[in-house]
C-alpha cells in the first residue's frame, strides 16, 4: 500500500498537451443513442461490484457480521427458549437471516451519502439518462450483497444443525421473498441518505428504525406471550410478515397471506419512498 | 459539425436563487456566445458555482430563467443534458474506480457500446497522457492527473458546452497550464468553455469575454482588454532602500504617473495604478519613465515589478471593497444544501 503512488520508481514523464493528440479525441462523432432505463441501471450495477472489487472492506458487514449474529443468539437464547440450540435453530435461523439482511440494507442510504459527498453524483446527474438509474444500479449492486449474506447465514446454520423441510426449493424461495422485500425496503434509506447532511445522521436514524422493527417481531420469540398493544404492533409490522412467509416456504409449507403482505409493503415501499426518493433526487 | 450551433450557447436572464437566507444569486445576466471561452470571474462564496449548477440543470433558480442552446434549463433540462458536460470543483469522477473503468463507465451511460466505450477510454487516456495510469485507482492520482481525468470524463461525448468549475485551483502552475492548454484545444474544436476563476490572470489568458460577478450579480462584464482598460492595465510595486525616502518617492511618482500613490504597510514599498484610460503612454512606458525619474533624484530602488492588476485590485476598481473570499458564506451554502 504505496500512497506515493506517482513516483514508479523511474522518472516521472512529463505531461505536455498535444493539440494533434488532443484533436483526435475532440472531433465530434456521431453521438449513440441513450440508453435504455435497464441498460442504465445494469451500467450503475456494474460500478457498484467494481467498487466491491476496489474495496472488498466492505464486504465485512455482509460475512461476518451475519455470522456473529447467527451464532450469538443461537447460543445465547438456544437453550433458554428451546430444548437445545440446535431446537431454537429450527425456528430461529429465517428470522436471524431476515433481521441480518434488513439491518444491512442501511448501508445503501450511507453509502449513497457518501457518494454525494464526494461530488460523484453531480456528474451522474448531468448525464442524459433515466434519472433513477443511477439509484436503481446502486441498489442493484445491494442486492448481491443480500445474497451473499442470505447464503452465510444458510451455510452457518447448516453447519450447526438447521434442517429446512423445505429443501433447496424452498431455501430458495425464502431467500427470494428476502431480496425482494430489502430491495423495496432500501429506497427507504436512498431517502434519507439524501435528505440527511451527513453519514453518521444517516447511520442514527436507520439504527432508531432498524432496532424497534426487528427486535419488537417475531424474530426470536413467538409473539404468544408480548403484552396486548406490543403484540398489536408485533402483528403489523412489515418484518413479522417477511419472516413468517420465510420461515414458512423454508420448512415446507406456505403462508399465503404473511406472503401477500410482505409483497404488498415491498410494493408500497417502493412506490412511497421511490418516488420521494426521485424528487429529492431531482431538487437537490 | 451541424450539431455545434452559431449564436448563443447560454442565455441568461434575471437568475435567482436562495440557500435559506443567503441569496447566493440576486438576479445574474448572461449571454454567452458559442464557440467561445467565457470567464465568470469572482471571489469564492460569489455565486459563481451556483450559477454554472443552475445552467448545468443540477440546481432549479428561484427565479428567472436560462436557456443552453435555444433549451429552457428547467423544461427541456434533458436536451441540455444532451449537450453539455460539467467539470466539478471537487472530483467528479468515482475515486474508488480506476482511471479506465472511470471512462468505460460513462461511454457506456453515453450509450456506446462495451468495445467502443473501451476504444474511447484508451484514446482519451493517451490524449491527457494517463495511458499507465488508467489500470490505477482515481484516489492515487495527482492533483495534475485528476484533473485531467475529470475533463477527459467531460469531453467523453464531446458536448457542445463545457462548465469547468475553478479548473486550476490548487494546482501546480505546470499542471496549470496543462490545464490551459486543454482548454485551448477543447475550444479550438468548437465547444464553448463556460469557466469560473478566482484568477484575473486565468481568465485573460482564456477567455474571449469576462463576467465579474460578486455577491450573485455580474458586477462588469467585457473582453479582458475592456476590463482592465476600465481599471487600469497595471499596477507598479517599488520597494526603497530607505524608508527615509519614501515621501520624495511618493511626490515623483506620483506627478510622472499623475495616478494617486499608495503607501504600503511596509515602510519601504509604495504601489501605483498605471496604464488607466486617458494616457497616451502604456503601463511599461509609464512605469520606466517613472524608474528613470527616481534614478535622477538619487532615491535607490531595490525592487520594482510592473504587474496585471489582481483580482483584488480589480474588485476594489469595480465595487469600492476588496475581493473578500467569504468562506463562512461558502461553508452556510453547503449547509443549506
Amino acid at each position: 500500500m504505496s500512497n506515493a503512488a506517482t513516483t514508479t520508481g523511474r522518472a516521472p514523464s512529463v505531461y505536455v498537451p498535444s493539440a494533434d493528440a488532443l484533436g483526435t479525441v475532440l472531433a465530434p462523432g456521431t453521438r449513440p443513442p441513450r440508453p435504455s432505463a435497464l441498460s442504465a441501471s445494469l451500467t450503475f450495477g456494474w460500478r457498484a461490484l467494481l467498487k466491491i472489487k476496489h474495496v472488498p472492506e466492505q464486504l465485512f458487514d455482509v460475512t461476518a457480521f451475519p455470522i456473529i449474529m447467527v451464532l450469538m443468539f443461537t447460543y445465547l437464547f438456544g437453550g433458554a427458549l428451546a430444548d437445545s440450540p440446535r431446537d431454537y435453530l429450527q425456528f430461529f435461523l429465517p428470522g436471524i437471516m431476515v433481521t441480518s439482511v434488513v439491518m444491512i440494507t442501511m448501508y445503501t442510504g450511507v453509502g449513497l451519502n457518501t457518494d454525494i459527498e464526494k461530488g460523484v453524483f453531480d456528474r451522474f446527474r448531468t448525464l442524459p439518462v433515466w434519472r433513477p438509474a443511477a439509484l436503481v444500479g446502486m441498489i442493484i449492486g445491494d442486492v448481491l450483497r443480500y445474497i451473499l449474506a442470505a447464503l452465510v447465514i444458510l451455510g452457518v446454520g447448516l453447519v450447526l444443525g438447521f434442517r429446512p423441510g423445505g429443501g433447496l426449493p424452498g431455501v430458495l424461495a425464502g431467500i427470494g421473498l428476502l431480496v425482494v422485500f430489502s430491495f423495496a425496503f432500501s429506497w427507504v434509506w436512498t431517502f434519507f441518505g439524501l435528505v440527511l447532511r451527513s453519514e453518521k445522521s444517516v447511520m442514527g436514524v436507520s439504527m432508531m428504525v432498524l432496532f424497534p422493527l426487528t427486535f419488537l417481531s417475531n424474530v426470536f420469540v413467538e409473539p404468544g406471550t408480548m403484552p396486548g398493544w406490543l403484540q398489536a404492533f408485533v402483528k403489523v409490522n412489515p418484518v413479522t410478515q417477511l419472516v413468517a412467509s420465510v420461515r414458512a416456504v423454508m420448512s415446507g409449507a406456505s403462508d399465503p397471506s404473511s406472503t401477500m403482505w410482505t409483497l404488498v409493503w415491498s410494493a408500497g415501499f417502493v412506490v412511497v419512498f421511490g418516488v420521494l426518493t426521485m424528487y429529492r433526487y431531482n431538487r437537490r | 459539425m451541424s450539431r455545434r450551433t452559431t449564436g448563443l450557447a447560454i442565455e441568461a436572464e434575471g437568475l435567482i436563487r436562495s440557500f435559506g437566507a443567503t441569496r447566493a444569486l440576486a438576479g445574474i445576466d448572461l449571454q454567452v456566445p458559442a464557440g467561445t471561452v467565457y470567464g465568470l470571474l469572482g471571489p469564492n462564496g460569489a455565486g459563481k458555482t451556483t450559477a454554472v449548477r443552475v445552467l448545468a440543470t443540477l440546481l432549479r433558480p428561484d427565479g428567472g430563467r436560462a436557456r443552453v442552446f435555444g433549451h429552457d434549463v428547467v423544461e427541456e433540462a434533458d436536451a441540455v443534458r444532451a449537450r453539455v458536460s460539467l467539470t466539478g470543483q471537487y472530483a467528479s469522477v468515482d475515486e474508488d474506480l480506476t482511471g479506465t473503468e472511470n471512462l468505460v463507465l460513462l461511454g457506456r451511460l453515453l450509450g456506446l457500446k462495451r468495445s467502443a466505450a473501451r476504444e474511447r477510454a484508451e484514446a482519451l487516456l493517451a490524449a491527457f497522457g494517463l495511458t499507465e495510469a488508467g489500470d490505477r485507482q482515481v484516489k492515487k492520482y495527482s492533483g495534475g492527473m485528476r484533473r485531467r481525468i475529470d475533463i477527459a470524463a467531460s469531453i467523453l461525448n464531446t458536448p457542445d458546452l463545457l462548465f469547468l468549475d475553478e479548473p486550476t485551483t490548487g494546482l501546480d502552475p505546470r499542471s496549470r497550464n496543462q490545464v490551459w492548454e486543454i482548454v485551448r484545444a477543447v475550444v479550438a474544436h468548437g465547444t464553448t468553455v463556460l469557466l469560473t476563476t478566482q484568477y484575473l490572470d486565468e481568465a485573460d489568458q482564456l477567455a474571449g469575454r469576462i463576467a465579474v460577478v460578486d455577491h450573485g450579480r455580474v458586477i462588469a462584464e467585457g473582453t479582458p482588454g475592456e476590463l482592465k482598460a476600465s481599471v487600469g492595465s497595471g499596477t507598479v510595486h517599488l520597494r526603497l532602500r530607505d524608508p527615509g525616502h519614501r515621501p520624495a518617492a511618493e511626490r515623483l511618482l506620483q506627478a510622472a504617473l499623475g495616478v494617486p500613490v499608495q503607501l504600503e504597510p511596509d515602510p519601504v514599498a509604495l504601489t501605483a495604478r498605471v496604464g488607466g484610460d486617458g494616457g497616451d503612454l502604456d503601463a511599461s512606458e509609464q512605469a520606466a519613465r517613472a524608474l528613470s525619474d527616481l534614478a535622477r533624484a538619487g532615491i535607490a530602488v531595490d525592487n520594482f515589478s510592473l504587474g496585471q492588476p489582481s483580482l483584488d485590485e480589480v474588485f476594489l476598481a469595480l465595487t469600492d471593497h476588496p475581493a473578500v473570499s467569504t468562506d463562512e458564506r461558502d461553508d452556510q451554502l453547503e449547509a443549506a444544501r
